[in-house]
């Protein structure tokens, strides 16, 4: 609920108009392809169109002589470059690192999926090194495509990297110890619930493709590189350090605004590499833009996990144990993020909401020769939730119970909360949630609405779903033990101007979520002065120390955090110079509402009038501390946060065609505080949409050669405005965070973690109404997959 | 190479194009007009919807020369030449019928073209009218919302949004 002063101020609580709208509806936005630098070249990536295969040798005689051609570059132009790198190392369960194929920038000596790099022509104009590029003879020896993971795992299968022992990226165990303590509780149940099922693969789509210029200046020998990034410095530090040598002090990068992200736009991409590289090599401007077409074969694409998962219950219908069997592809090359995702972003959240004892999860990562897979909004919670909440459906369906009163028999009603899966839950009230859903969604009504849909002739389902995540990603120290190849924490500039307003810089880049507006909000809140005295700038390494950038929920958490921090810092100094100027103690100041007073008194100082002193520091306590008004602050959490929720849906589903409508979906989630409703809204609604597309209609689908089926949006199938209805959302009962200043728990990812299994939980509800004997159905439900099922008796 | 001559936003403006130039791109890379984007190349996503004579086009699926002569109207148009908002971009600020920016654009100028057709849409009409713009931040709820309320009908009964102060 908003302060009282939250209105005046614009503080925390208020939902004041986003700044960023305006040049956003004028078309004044700075997108990365909307920036042209001087005698600027153009790239244009001949990609490989076979899946597999041994790279011979490429004719280039006749492309090189084509209008406007300056240079082809080949993989042997990037022969001394670094790999592109992994930033997560997992240990497997026997105690040895992951297998980890070299990643070069343009293909060396094959090609490992369709879409593979393997020549950069750069012209004078786009369509000039698009020519080119047909005008290129690659000589490829097709090798047999390795695409199935359960194929890709036999003996003999042929190998995606010939230099490793196999196909296995890794075979991971959590927790290893306990799996002999799982079997047995599973052996020794009263009922053991079972669900196979199919995390389908899916590409995440921002609807900016990523752009990438590279610039290098030989008076200073220093490189810019602007580019479509969630995370600015952290491309920094991999290109820099890891590709092309490149220290730190010499390298800008810049991430303007950027046209959404969720997790595909936070990995190194060689096309960054290139641009900067090939910059440098020409003394020119090299710009690429991708297309859509060409993002469906380059761009990280997500889930594509295999799984079977088994629930045990007493007598009683308590969760014992846990046991879970998953096959997460790799793709064809380790991206940045993609070890963790199925293990330490999945693993740790197989308690769920739940008292279950026992967990143990076995994941074994594999390479295919397909687009690599990583991040995506949720990353590897929505593939832990969906399996769970699934399993938990399916056995109060065998058992005859109700769906929400298992859960709820079986809900952790005690914070702080050691779960068996290594993390440690702060806070939560996944009653309270659970009973503001059955209100807000009106379950009574149901059966009414049930017979209203079945009077025309539709099935009518119910689903419901409860979930947890681990955001705020994430404690730099626990994260290293597991594997992480960088800290975790997020940095703040708080800079404060003589006149009294304020710049911010932060870490946390924003690409949607609004944090021009809502970063403001806090610092108003702490000092008492109006937000639109602050600034945000974020996304150039210039102009920040450093920052690990945008994703996991993670911006308001830890980079909130982290201006928090730096903000305190300022308003200890501004109380310092305050009590010198007015011959107090720092003790007896106290700053409210934009004014410095001294407790007991009627002294008061305007906050402009001691950040003037900041800067004309004649009467000033120069023994104490130095002119200026300016703190930064690097904060690193001590803990995840673990925003929770209660998800229902009802669908109708077709039986003449099978085709499956949402006609009611409600939430209730617990972010902790929440800075700015409207924002936290619009995040809810994006990512409920994105889980209902994954759930209904959205597949990333490849052929047996591993050609890519579903690469246009004629094929790749996008939630349209007529796919979804108006949604209720309700974030009111949030449980604040007890280890970071604000309480804040991040709302990015919620939706589209909570809501695939409350969609399909609804679909199998329907169908089991209709006397279909369905207990699964894997996503996307397209209307198909429906119609066959209910073919079955 | 050819010249081209269309008026945008009101004013003449002409340029050298070839013949497989896209409207899009002379728009965006010879007039420097970057307001309109870019987001497929199957002209699915919407991103790049201007008007041509009145009518809301893609202008990713049409050459720049098929525009000679013609009145085009782009996003960096739609406000008065003071800034102020026009009603369907101000009721985006509103309702946050954005996010991340980039499909908003082509939202704004299909929103204005249905609304000059249909100047009082039901719910349904939008969402139907919108098949042809992809969002992927939104969930479209805000939008939708957004385009009810330039309309001028009310929008208090629809739940969730909360709307900017």
């Amino acid at each position: 609920m908003p302060k009282d002063n939250a209105h005046n101020h614009g503080g925390i609580g208020a939902s004041p108009k986003r700044r960023e709208d305006v040049r956003f509806l004028s078309g004044t936005g700075n997108y990365t392809d909307d920036i042209n630098l001087r005698g600027q070249a153009y790239v244009h990536f001949l990609r490989s169109d076979v899946a597999h295969g041994k790279l011979n040798g490429l004719d280039l005689s006749e492309a090189e002589k084509m209008p406007g051609v300056l240079r082809i570059f080949t993989g042997e132009d990037f022969r001394t470059a670094g790999s592109i790198p992994c930033g997560w190392q997992v240990t497997d369960r026997f105690g040895n690192p992951m297998q980890e194929p070299r990643h070069p920038v343009l293909c060396e000596t094959h090609v490992r999926h369709v879409g593979d790099p393997i020549a950069a022509i750069v012209a004078e104009t786009r369509d000039q090194a698009r020519d080119a590029a047909e005008a290129i003879v690659p000589d490829i020896e097709d090798l047999p495509a390795v695409v199935d993971m359960r194929a890709a795992l036999e003996d003999g299968s042929t190998k995606v990297h010939e230099d490793l022992t196999s196909n296995l990226c890794f075979d991971w165990g959590f927790v290893e110890e306990n799996k002999q303590a799982v079997d047995d509780a599973i052996k020794n149940a009263a009922h053991v619930t079972t669900v196979e099922l199919i995390n389908n693969r899916l590409v995440p789509n921002a609807m900016e493709p990523r752009v990438a210029i590279g610039d290098y200046n030989r008076g200073t020998g220093g490189s810019t590189l602007y580019t479509t990034s969630q995370n600015p410095h952290v491309i920094r530090l991999l290109m820099g350090a890891f590709v092309l040598n490149i220290p730190e002090h010499k390298l800008r990068v810049v991430a303007p605004d950027v046209g959404g992200g969720f997790g595909s736009k936070i990995y190194h991409y060689a096309e960054e590499a290139f641009c900067t590289f090939a910059a440098k090599a020409l003394n020119r401007p090299v710009k690429w833009t991708c297309t859509r077409s060409e993002a469906f074969l380059s761009d990280a694409q997500a889930r594509d996990h295999v799984t079977k998962i088994e629930l045990a219950l007493d007598k009683d219908n308590n969760f014992t144990a846990v046991r879970t069997d998953t096959l997460a592809n790799m793709g064809a090359y380790l991206s940045t993020f993609a070890p963790s995702i199925p293990t330490w972003l999945h693993g740790t959240l197989m308690a769920g909401n739940y008292k279950t004892p026992l967990v143990y999860v076995n994941v074994r990562a594999v390479f295919t020769n397909t687009v690599p897979v990583d991040a995506y909004r949720g990353a590897g919670r929505p593939e832990a939730t969906y399996q769970l909440e699934r399993v938990i459906d399916k056995a109060a369906r065998e058992l005859g119970v109700d769906p929400i009163a298992l859960r709820k028999q079986n809900f952790i009603t005690e914070f702080p909360y050691q779960t068996p899966v290594a993390v440690e839950y702060d806070s939560g009230d996944f009653n309270r949630l659970i009973d503001k859903l059955e209100a807000q969604a009106d379950l009574g009504g149901f059966e009414a609405r049930r017979k209203e849909s079945e009077a025309k002739g539709k099935l009518r389902g119910l689903g419901i779903n409860c979930f947890i995540e681990a955001c705020g990603i994430a404690p730099s120290n626990l994260v290293g033990q597991l594997g992480a190849r960088a800290g975790l924490y997020e940095s703040a500039t708080v800079r404060v101007n003589a006149t009294g307003g304020i710049t911010v810089m932060t870490g946390s880049h924003s690409h949607g979520q609004g944090h021009e507006t809502v970063f403001p909000q806090v610092v108003a809140d702490m000092i008492g002065i109006p937000a639109d005295m602050i600034e945000i700038e974020h996304g150039d390494t210039a102009n920040t120390p450093m920052g690990m950038g945008t994703y996991g929920s993670r911006s308001i958490a830890v980079g909130g955090s982290a201006m928090v921090r730096a903000t305190e810092k300022i308003i200890a100094k501004a109380k310092k110079i305050a009590a010198h100027i007015m011959e107090a103690s720092d003790g007896d100041i106290e700053l409210k509402d934009g004014k410095f007073t001294v407790a007991g008194t009627d002294k008061s100082l305007a906050w402009g009038d001691v950040t003037l002193a900041a800067y004309v520091p004649h009467n000033y306590p120069l023994d104490e501390v130095e002119p200026g008004l300016e703190e930064t602050a690097f904060y690193d959490p001590n803990n995840f946060t673990y925003p929770s929720g209660a998800y229902a849906c009802e669908v109708e589903v077709d039986p003449e065609t099978g085709k499956v409508t949402i006609e009611r979906f409600t939430t209730a989630d617990d972010f902790g505080t929440v800075v700015n409703p409207m924002i936290v809204d619009g995040q809810v609604h994006g990512g409920v949409t994105q889980g209902i597309g994954q759930a209904l209609m959205e597949n990333c689908s490849y052929d047996a050669d591993g050609q890519l089926l579903s690469a246009s949006y004629m094929d790749y199938c996008m939630p349209r405005a007529d796919d979804v209805p108006f949604f209720v959302i309700d974030h009111s009962n949030g449980t604040p965070c007890t280890h970071n200043p604000l309480g804040v728990k991040g709302c990015g990812e919620a939706g589209a973690i909570g809501s695939t299994p409350t969609v399909i939980n609804a679909v199998v509800d329907a169908l089991q109404s209709g006397g279909h004997k369905v207990d699964h159905i894997d996503m996307p439900v397209t209307p198909s997959r429906v119609w066959a099922a209910m073919q079955t008796k | 190479m050819s010249q081209v001559t269309m008026t945008v936003n009101g004013k003449t403006a002409s340029g050298t194009i070839e013949g497989r130039t896209l409207l899009v791109d002379f728009l965006r890379e010879t007039l420097g007009l970057t307001g309109t984007h870019v987001g497929c190349d199957t002209s699915q996503c919407g991103a790049c919807v201007v008007h041509v004579d009145g009518r809301a086009v893609k202008a990713c699926t049409m050459f720049a020369a098929e525009a000679e002569g013609a009145e085009v109207d782009t996003i960096e148009g739609q406000a008065a030449p003071d800034g102020t908002l026009n009603t369907i971009q101000q009721a985006f600020q509103d309702y946050h019928g954005l996010q991340c920016g980039f499909c908003t654009p082509g939202m704004v100028m299909s929103a204005a073209a249905l609304l000059k057709d249909n100047p009082k849409p039901t719910e349904s009409e939008v969402r139907s009218y919108l098949q042809g713009n992809i969002c992927r931040c939104t969930g479209y709820h805000n939008i939708v919302k957004s385009i009810l309320a330039a309309s001028g009908q009310d929008v208090g009964h629809i739940p969730g949004g909360i709307a900017a102060e």
